[in-house]
């Protein structure tokens, strides 16, 4: 059972007070967009193993959503940040780089 | 025979006689006694048969990861089977009985398999259970079924209590051995929180039976003195009797505590099972020992080394009057000279390693022991018993240079480190060639969230196995996690303990080394699941290669004792067919717990009326008052009908439609979701939310929205109020409102983050009450008070605030039944006062509460959709002909995309329609409507199937709603349900409105 520090409120809670919600910083594709577009955004998800970046909620806690980055093998986590971002802060970039230099996950490296 | 012996057995009281019963028979033994030893003491060295051939099966080891000697426990409400004699305590009463066996123990019909053995190879079940499809059910599935399982399921109610115990501590130590105790003693001496804990009644593991000095002290004194200590520091906890059942992710372990299985009249609950959050764990865990591979090897008298001393040291109990060591390592010597000691007979130690032994062998030697080197047992003789053993060398392939009598057996082919807590969450392992074993790999521990290791071995379980090597180890283990927790106190000096020397141990894995197919077929590597050599060598030529394979193509290591004994062996052997080295092949994955756990032990608490939180509504206790028949609705508690009297259900239902369509009826919908949507953007997120149109909603107006998720389909539904220009209050389903309240939030949070809006989930602020039918408004008149409910004062789909009565009410006039309908919600204090008041002002109209049922089936006369019943994950609004909810206008909205897209937009998929069957009855739940011909797999094809359906008091017959093929284009045609006894239901395609098609009732 993983245990996260959710950004908002400071609580390091553990799984049972979480909800996964699925991987992060997907771009939603609506109205207008080609078939391709749409099924990239619908159905096609990393499945790493290594670095992976998440969406989870502190749903039995401030109700908030967040984003984390960690290792899907060794479960070390980079960091939790905001939901309210396109991309991962630099200080977790240089986290994992400084862990894994090669690393990338989706446009990130 | 296996007997008591007048001296030894440290562990016992034997001033306290036990009596205990085995398969009826009245037996004695000591206070202090396992199950398995006081058997042994009563010459009952037939435990049990094993798992395929019904073999006869006696003890093997002393310990946890017995294979063989496992019992049904106990009786009624306390039955439990599959239970290890080795763990178990012996207490006054217990009474148990042996497993896998028909008609008895002694005499055992199955055994047949055994004579068949050669034709029940490795894979038989994949093999021959394939075909005919019908002899499945009528041939193999009886005889399967007959001879399938161990033990027996409880039929009773658990009686016992358990519990959950949640700890936090800085360092955890798995294993009251030696190396436990100095582990925890160094951790605690630093200055950490510290949890010991031993999955024995005693402390100090093997040390004190194997004997040797620690600090000049006795091993015995020293665990003495140590526990002692530990006892004496205020920051740390021991417990015996509890097992360290698992370690997880971040430092999560579960551990296993036995409260009463030793003492069941002892009040309080028999397990606790600990949730740990640990900041560094020490798995202290010691080594198992390893069976060698002969054939005969699972012939009753065959026993661990180890555990022939045990019984002897721990029990005062002889496995045999003449005991054959068989070994290829030092430690085994010990055994013999022990048994010497006791003044028992080892007519002879066999030892593989062609050089012999070290220093042990010379004292055993010394006590005039025969030692042969080089030389291995060819077969095992005995059928219930051990009678003697062939003797030849280890180097051929088994010829007979001799014959001993004996009827006991100790085998030792090395030790293993017990590595499963190290790997459970992601541990690596190395191969340690000297030793032949796996052991843990410092350098790739299992990583916690900061991206080091948070569990460290100490002792053997590390790989060394000589004390002073093992306390060494030990202290450095608990003096690092101290560190990595923290803490850098002084610990004390690590114990010296005089180490002595041992010869290396030599690999064994066949015996003798070139045992051709006729031995390999009686060489047992899986005790419990009747794996041999043969079955694993069978897989490697039929092509498993693959470890994880070769395990659930044999059964290897997948019985209870989950390969604890003689996995290594099976890996060896695989390995060898393979021609690769052991490393190669690896292991399989070893996964919590480390022995079965309990189930009561899993849910704990949680079980009748705390398995899970009950929500109430304000008038619940009505409810309950007046015989409500309960359904639960998520964790809601709504009532399904009100019977009377000796009413069936199906007549209250009726009785309560007929008297809201035709007077009034009451629905407490206060279970309804309530979310209030407010801010500046609040109604062009709404927009988003649903395929309505809601932000040209009007202050004062309810409209019914769909909302969908971004596949396209329907998740739920729900009438929508615009309270004021930044105000809408969205009702979602009962069991939909902090999911949709969840998905609201997720929109809101992740994607349109920059919109002003905030939500928030009243659902439980409000009592909400329907009042339904003509007279409806005459009862809410009667109650007085401002609020004009006329037809022009209080419209159809709007709604309104003021006083009814003296309550502070909001009525909307929405209608989920057809009729002249007011849903009014009042705070949630004042639901029951204001239901009181309902029920009388409504007496003079025949007033009745109706439940859940009988709004399903009104909802279902007038067609109305129900998510979960016309919907089920995969149904799109246009599937529902609800094209009208769905606004053309809006450039976008959830599930907008998904709908675009070809098979959503195809006019081939099932349509909703109403079903009228011809004969008036009513449809089967779940049925389908059947098509012409069948499919690939011989069944019939289909065209549709039913969603609704229930018999209508209002028509007196069978209605239903489903979805067909086409459906609005079959307006009239008459198609076939099936029925589960093959038939079939006729019944015409109609309009799914089947009740007052224009309206007019409600909008009165």
């Amino acid at each position: 059972m993983l245990t996260l520090q959710c950004p908002y409120c400071g609580v390091w809670a553990e799984e049972t007070e979480l909800h996964a919600e699925g991987e992060a910083h997907l771009k939603r594709f609506g109205p207008g967009s080609s078939d391709d577009e749409f099924e990239s955004y619908l159905f096609m998800r990393e499945n790493p193993k290594g670095v992976h970046f998440e969406r989870w909620r502190h749903s039995n806690g401030c109700g908030k959503f967040f984003h984390a980055a960690r290792s899907t093998t060794t479960l070390e986590v980079f960091g939790t940040y905001s939901a309210q971002t396109l991309e991962p802060p630099q200080d977790i970039k240089d986290k994992i780089s400084a862990k894994y230099p090669n690393w990338s996950w989706r446009d990130f490296s | 025979m296996s007997t008591r012996l007048t001296s030894g057995g440290r562990l016992l009281n034997k001033s306290k006689q036990v009596s205990f019963s085995f398969n009826g028979k009245k037996l004695t033994g000591y206070e202090g006694d396992t199950l398995a030893s006081a058997l042994l003491a009563n010459d009952q060295m037939l435990m049990g048969r094993s798992f395929k051939y019904h073999r006869p099966r006696g003890v093997v080891a002393s310990g946890a990861e017995e294979p063989n000697a496992l019992v049904n426990l106990g009786a009624g409400g306390k039955f439990e089977p599959n239970q290890r004699a080795t763990t178990t305590e012996l207490y006054d009463g217990l009474s148990a009985t042996s497993q896998n066996h028909w008609p008895s123990l002694e005499f055992d019909v199955g055994v047949a398999n055994n004579y068949a053995a050669r034709f029940l190879p490795a894979g038989f079940y994949y093999k021959t259970f394939m075909a005919p499809r019908a002899a499945w059910k009528h041939v193999f599935e009886p005889i399967v079924r007959q001879s399938a399982g161990l033990g027996k399921a409880p039929k009773d109610r658990d009686a016992d209590r358990y519990e959950h115990y949640y700890a936090f501590f800085d360092v955890v130590v798995v294993g009251g051995g030696v190396a436990g105790l100095q582990a925890a003693k160094a951790a605690g001496q630093a200055g950490a929180k510290v949890l010991l804990m031993e999955q024995t009644a005693h402390w100090g593991g093997r040390a004190p039976v194997d004997g040797g000095e620690i600090d000049g002290k006795s091993a015995e004194d020293f665990v003495n003195a140590t526990v002692a200590e530990l006892n004496a520091m205020d920051n740390v906890t021991i417990r015996s009797r509890m097992m360290g059942a698992g370690v997880y992710d971040h430092g999560y372990m579960l551990g296993y505590e036995r409260l009463t299985d030793h003492a069941p009249a002892v009040a309080g609950p028999r397990h606790r099972l600990w949730r740990i959050r640990a900041k560094q764990i020490v798995t202290a865990t010691g080594a198992i020992e390893r069976p060698l591979s002969f054939a005969g090897n699972d012939i009753p008298g065959v026993m661990l080394a180890s555990a022939v001393r045990d019984y002897s040291v721990n029990f005062g109990v002889s496995s045999g009057d003449r005991t054959v060591v068989v070994t290829n390592n030092d430690d085994a010597y010990r055994t013999a000279i022990a048994l010497k000691n006791a003044g028992l007979e080892v007519p002879v130690i066999l030892d593989a390693r062609a050089t012999g032994g070290g220093a042990l062998a010379d004292e055993a030697k010394a006590l005039g022991i025969r030692v042969e080197n080089g030389k291995a047992i060819a077969k095992v003789k005995g059928g219930k018993r051990v009678t003697g053993v062939a003797i030849c060398a280890q180097a051929g392939e088994g010829a007979v240079l001799e014959e001993i009598m004996c009827d006991a057996v100790a085998m030792s082919g090395g030790w293993s480190p017990v590595v499963h807590l190290w790997s459970h969450c992601g541990g690596k392992l190395i191969w340690d060639e000297t030793q032949a074993h796996f052991r843990p790999d410092p350098d790739r521990a299992p990583t916690s969230h900061d991206g080091n290791g948070f569990v460290v071995t100490a002792g053997t379980a590390s790989g060394p196995l000589l004390t002073g090597d093992v306390l060494a180890d030990a202290q450095s283990a608990g003096i690092a996690v101290a560190k990595a927790a923290g803490f850098d106190g002084a610990a004390g000096a690590a114990p010296s303990a005089e180490a002595q020397a041992e010869a290396g141990m030599e690999p064994v894995w066949l015996m003798p080394q070139g045992a051709g197919p006729k031995l390999r077929m009686k060489a047992w590597l899986d005790y419990q699941n009747d794996v041999k050599v043969s079955d694993v060598k069978l897989a490697a030529q039929e092509g498993y290669e693959s470890v994880e394979h070769t395990k659930r193509y044999t059964t290897l290591g997948m019985a209870t004792d989950q390969g604890k004994l003689s996995n290594i062996n099976g890996l060896a052997v695989l390995s060898d067919a393979l021609n690769q080295p052991i490393p190669a092949t690896g292991t399989t994955t070893f996964r919590p717990p480390y022995t079965p756990i309990s189930m009561g032990s899993i849910a704990g608490e949680a079980r009748d009326e705390a398995f899970q939180p009950l929500r109430r509504t304000p008038i619940h206790d009505w409810h309950e008052a007046n015989g409500a028949f309960f359904e639960p609705v998520g964790q809601w508690r709504r009532p399904y009908c009100f019977p009377r009297g000796s009413e069936s259900h199906a007549d209250a239902v009726t009785r309560e439609i007929n008297q809201t369509r035709k007077s009034v009826g009451l629905l407490d919908a206060s279970t309804l979701g309530k979310i209030i949507v407010k801010g500046p953007d609040a109604g062009k997120f709404l927009d988003m939310m649903y395929t309505n149109m809601m932000s040209t909603l009007k202050p004062g107006k309810c409209r019914y929205g769909l909302m969908c998720n971004e596949n396209g389909f329907l998740i739920d539904d729900g009438v929508v109020a615009r309270i004021d220009e930044d105000t809408f209050l969205c009702h979602t389903t009962t069991g939909g409102a902090e999911r949709i309240h969840g998905w609201m939030e997720d929109w809101l949070q992740c994607e349109w983050w920059d919109w002003e809006v905030f939500t928030a989930n009243v659902t439980e602020q409000y009592a909400q009450i329907a009042v339904v039918g003509p007279n409806a408004r005459k009862v809410i008149e009667k109650l007085g008070g401002e609020m004009d409910v006329s037809k022009e004062g209080l419209a159809f789909m709007s709604w309104k605030d003021g006083k009814i009565g003296d309550f502070d009410a909001r009525a909307y006039r929405i209608s989920f039944s057809g009729e002249l309908s007011y849903e009014i919600a009042v705070p949630a204090s004042q639901g029951r006062a204001f239901w009181d008041a309902l029920l009388a002002a409504g007496e003079e109209f025949g007033i009745m509460p109706y439940g859940t049922e009988a709004l399903h089936v009104m909802r279902a006369e007038k067609g109305f959709i129900m998510i979960g019943d016309e919907t089920d994950g995969t149904i799109i609004p246009q599937d529902l002909n609800m094209q009208w909810a769905i606004s053309k206008k809006k450039e976008d909205f959830l599930g907008k995309r998904a709908q675009l897209r070809d098979h959503m937009a195809s006019p081939d998929r099932w349509k909703l329609a109403g079903f009228e069957t011809v004969d008036g009855s009513v449809i089967p739940d779940g049925s389908y409507i059947v098509a012409s011909g069948s499919n690939a797999n011989n069944q019939r094809n289909v065209q549709g199937r039913v969603t609704s359906t229930y018999y209508s008091p209002t028509l007196d017959r069978g209605i239903a709603m489903g979805l067909l093929h086409n459906a609005l284009d079959r307006m009239g045609e008459v198609v076939e349900f099936n029925k589960v006894d093959g038939s079939t239901v006729k019944a015409k395609v109609v309009d799914p409105v089947f009740y007052d098609k224009d309206g007019e009732k409600q909008n009165v």
